[in-house]
């Protein structure tokens, strides 16, 4: 009997893969825990074992080759003196292998859904310096990182793992080389301590990028985002500002449940002092992380891991900026409007695409872009059009983000709603592990266009 | 060591002395309901602030708790001002907006003033680290109160100026009570100075009632951090004869204690040694306590005559 060697999931967040080189032949035999290739992901190049025994009859991919889908079968091992049965479908292993498979058809679903709606909106598309490759979010916030590095030495970026180890999610690929290492400094595992320091550096002149290696670690530190950054500048009369941008993947990745999956944006968004920006695409993510460096205040730049691949075209232009606290039409509709930011504004416009489709109602969609300064023109505009409002966040329901715009949209706009103001947030709960509650948890496009008919009164 | 000059002694007279009269006037004031909010004061610690002002470069950097006052002046800022910032006035440091506990002056370097216990410390770290990017010689002297030294923060900042050799001087200034608990309820090992031997800092203790000491050491310890070695952590043994803020009776101590630290009182220790060295006479210093005197109640009627801060300005400085 044959059994089939399966391209692994490396991380919670892999899709494919590739097979950057073999470490066994055909006609090996090969014990369980040998090391049988090597696999390179998006983050990293991993050593992969046998989980089986027998002798190696087949390799189905040969090295180097690219994009390996997560699952696929790569090589065959089994009693050479059987016969081979290439099978199609489902393997062996079932307990084991069966949440990987359910997760590797989400994957592909969405990869689906991502081909429809990952267009970039007409307002991008009409930028003459548009460029004509597509790459990725992190390669875009690599690049506008390095830019700005070259242009200005007293930015440096710290945390950790962005030297040597080229980041946690590889955002900070490259850098240590270009730039060195008084540049670009790995840390000990203290965001307490290490924030502190970038702060007192930005007090002192300097421009720092601090990555937290996801924004839930910046709950260790804080105090010193918000009663020292967030604060000097007021309490020292105008005289000790803090240029820094404070970085990193924000809200959920893939099952890394309850700790490592929390949205942070409105808890932000609360403070005078900051400036909270969460991008979309790489398009967005390369103008606004550019003008977040150059900012001379504290900047609090939401990415999330899932959107770091990303891809999209963007605007080469070295200074090429897209202004804070200004908000992007990525649609325009005349039935409603959805008000969304980072990563459900993917959903979002899936959910337009069915409302057009099935019940024939115009969504204008608001890529709110930057959070705080909120861009409260642009929202009331469009309500004033559409006479409907629904946001979209990722974030916990109480006080969100979505919570402070139904306030400003009833204050400033009641005679001109014909519904009141609907928010798609998560479920009030800590985020569960199960893959099953996860999608539960989560705003799916069912929520968004469920909560679209009701502002339309549509059954 | 430094060799002290005549006019040395004079100065470091001079400054306690200022810091001791204002911070007399600042009490006044508080009672008076001129002040408000938290206001700690710095009496009885004189000698540790003004001892390392004898060592100091005007480039070198100063981050300090929100027991700021004594520090705002050794740093040569206007009484003037610092008396305005404590009666929430526009002619204050910070425009009104800070208080006693969060006073800056970007153009003397002195970055604060900090009301979190231990925040501070990363902070300073931060400044040093700035020092060294920049090719700078200076360094950055970080106050930390007994209290802080259990602060977790704090060890993180130790381990990164320690890591990265910074050019930082961190002084504990051990006044023996974190609000009301003294330090043997606090501390697991008395030994402050001694914390920051598992990073490979060295650290010394000093009797801070005496300025002379403090030199010493602050001389010492400032040459090895600015020749590049690292950080340096001075623990100076003083004693504060107020209370933790002006809301504090400190019930927590006895009279025999507070009496017994007066007996060796910083400022009586530099006049005694003015005059052992006939440096100036009984006159001259008298003379120079009148003035004092004068100047900081010039310094109260300035506070409490400068106008409070336009409403306007409640928006102000939010951002650059």
């Amino acid at each position: 009997m044959s059994t089939e060697i399966l391209m692994p999931a490396l991380s919670p967040t892999m899709t494919e893969g590739n097979l950057s080189k073999w470490l066994i032949k055909k006609g090996d035999t090969i014990k369980a825990g040998d090391l049988i290739a090597e696999i390179e992901t998006d983050k990293a190049t991993m050593e992969v074992e046998a989980v089986d025994e027998g002798v190696v009859l087949d390799l189905l991919f040969k090295e180097g080759e690219a994009n390996i889908p997560v699952n696929k079968a790569i090589a065959i091992i089994g009693d050479p003196n059987e016969k081979v049965e290439v099978k199609k479908e489902a393997p062996i292993e079932k307990v084991i292998e069966e949440k990987k498979i359910e997760k590797n058809i989400e994957t592909k679903i969405e990869n689906k859904k991502a081909d429809i709606i990952d267009k970039p909106s007409p307002k991008i598309e009409e930028d003459r310096n548009l460029s004509s490759e597509e790459i990725t979010m992190r390669q875009a916030l690599r690049d506008t990182m390095a830019e700005e590095m070259r242009k200005d030495n007293k930015v440096f970026i710290l945390g950790e793992e962005v030297a040597e180890y080229q980041g946690a999610y590889k955002v900070t690929q490259g850098l240590l080389e270009e730039f060195g290492k008084e540049r670009v400094l790995d840390t000990p595992i203290s965001e307490h301590g290490f924030t502190g320091l970038a702060v007192g550096a930005a007090f002192k002149g300097l421009r720092p990028i601090l990555e937290f290696m996801t924004f839930n670690f910046s709950m260790q530190a804080i105090d010193q985002i918000i009663n020292s950054a967030a604060k000097t500048l007021y309490m020292s009369g105008g005289q000790i500002n803090c240029p820094i941008v404070f970085r990193g993947p924000n809200g959920a990745a893939a099952q890394v449940a309850a700790q490592h999956s929390q949205d942070f944006s409105s808890w932000y968004s609360q403070v005078p002092g900051l400036k909270v920006i969460a991008p979309s695409t790489p398009y967005n993510a390369k103008g606004l992380l550019r003008s977040a460096i150059s900012d001379p205040n504290p900047v609090i730049f939401l990415e999330n891991e899932i959107l770091y691949g990303l891809k999209g075209p963007v605007n080469n232009d070295i200074n090429f900026s897209i202004p804070i606290g200004k908000a992007n039409i990525e649609k325009e509709g005349k039935d409603l409007t959805i008000v969304t930011y980072s990563i459900m504004l993917q959903k979002s416009k899936e959910a337009a695409l069915r409302l057009k489709e099935e019940y024939n109602l115009d969504a204008e969609i608001i890529d709110l872009q930057t959070l705080r300064p909120l861009d409260t023109e642009t929202i009331l505009n469009s309500v004033k059009k559409t006479n409907r409002l629904i946001t979209v966040e990722e974030s916990w329901p109480f006080g969100s983000v979505g919570s402070e715009i139904a306030n400003i949209v009833q204050r400033d706009a009641f005679d001109y709603l014909d519904s009141p103001v609907i928010k798609v947030n998560s479920a009030d709960v800590p985020m569960p592990y199960a893959l099953s509650l996860e999608k539960l948890y989560l705003p799916q496009v069912d929520d968004i266009i469920n909560a679209a008919k009701k502002v339309s009164y549509l059954k | 060591m430094k060799k002290l000059q005549k006019a040395d002694y004079i100065k470091m007279y001079s400054f306690m002395l200022k810091i001791r009269r204002f911070e007399e006037r600042a009490a006044q004031l508080y009672g008076m309901g001129k002040i408000g909010g938290f206001c700690h004061l710095y009496i009885g610690q004189e000698a540790v602030v003004v001892g390392i002002l004898m060592t100091i470069d005007k480039n070198d950097s100063v981050v300090t708790t929100y027991r700021d006052h004594g520090h705002m002046i050794a740093r040569g800022l206007d009484p003037k001002r610092i008396m305005a910032e404590l009666t929430g006035r526009e002619d204050g440091y910070s425009a009104g907006k800070g208080g006693s506990m969060h006073m800056f002056s970007k153009e003397n370097n002195f970055y604060g003033g900090h009301g979190i216990v231990g925040a501070q410390v990363p902070i300073g770290t931060g400044i040093a680290f700035t020092h060294k990017y920049n090719g700078e010689k200076n360094i950055c002297r970080t106050y930390i109160g007994d209290g802080a030294m259990n602060n977790g923060q704090v060890f993180e900042a130790f381990n990164l100026a320690a890591l990265w050799k910074l050019p930082v001087l961190y002084i504990i200034e051990n006044n023996k009570y974190g609000m009301g608990t003294s330090v043997d309820r606090a501390a697991a090992g008395l030994d402050l100075y001694k914390r920051g031997e598992a990073f490979g800092i060295p650290g010394e203790k000093v009797d801070g009632m005496n300025v002379f000491s403090v030199i010493e050491a602050a001389d010492k310890a400032g040459k090895y951090v600015r020749e590049g070695n690292g950080p340096y952590i001075i623990e100076v043994q003083t004693y504060r004869y107020r209370g933790h803020s002006m809301s504090d009776p400190a019930k927590y101590r006895t009279k025999e204690e507070l009496d017994n630290y007066k007996q060796t009182d910083p400022i009586e220790i530099v006049k005694a040694e003015i005059l052992k060295k006939k440096i100036a006479t009984n006159d001259e210093i008298e003379k120079i306590n009148k003035d004092t005197l004068e100047e900081i109640k010039n310094a109260a009627e300035f506070a409490t005559n400068s106008p409070f801060p336009k409403d306007s300005e409640l928006y102000t400085d939010v951002y650059l």
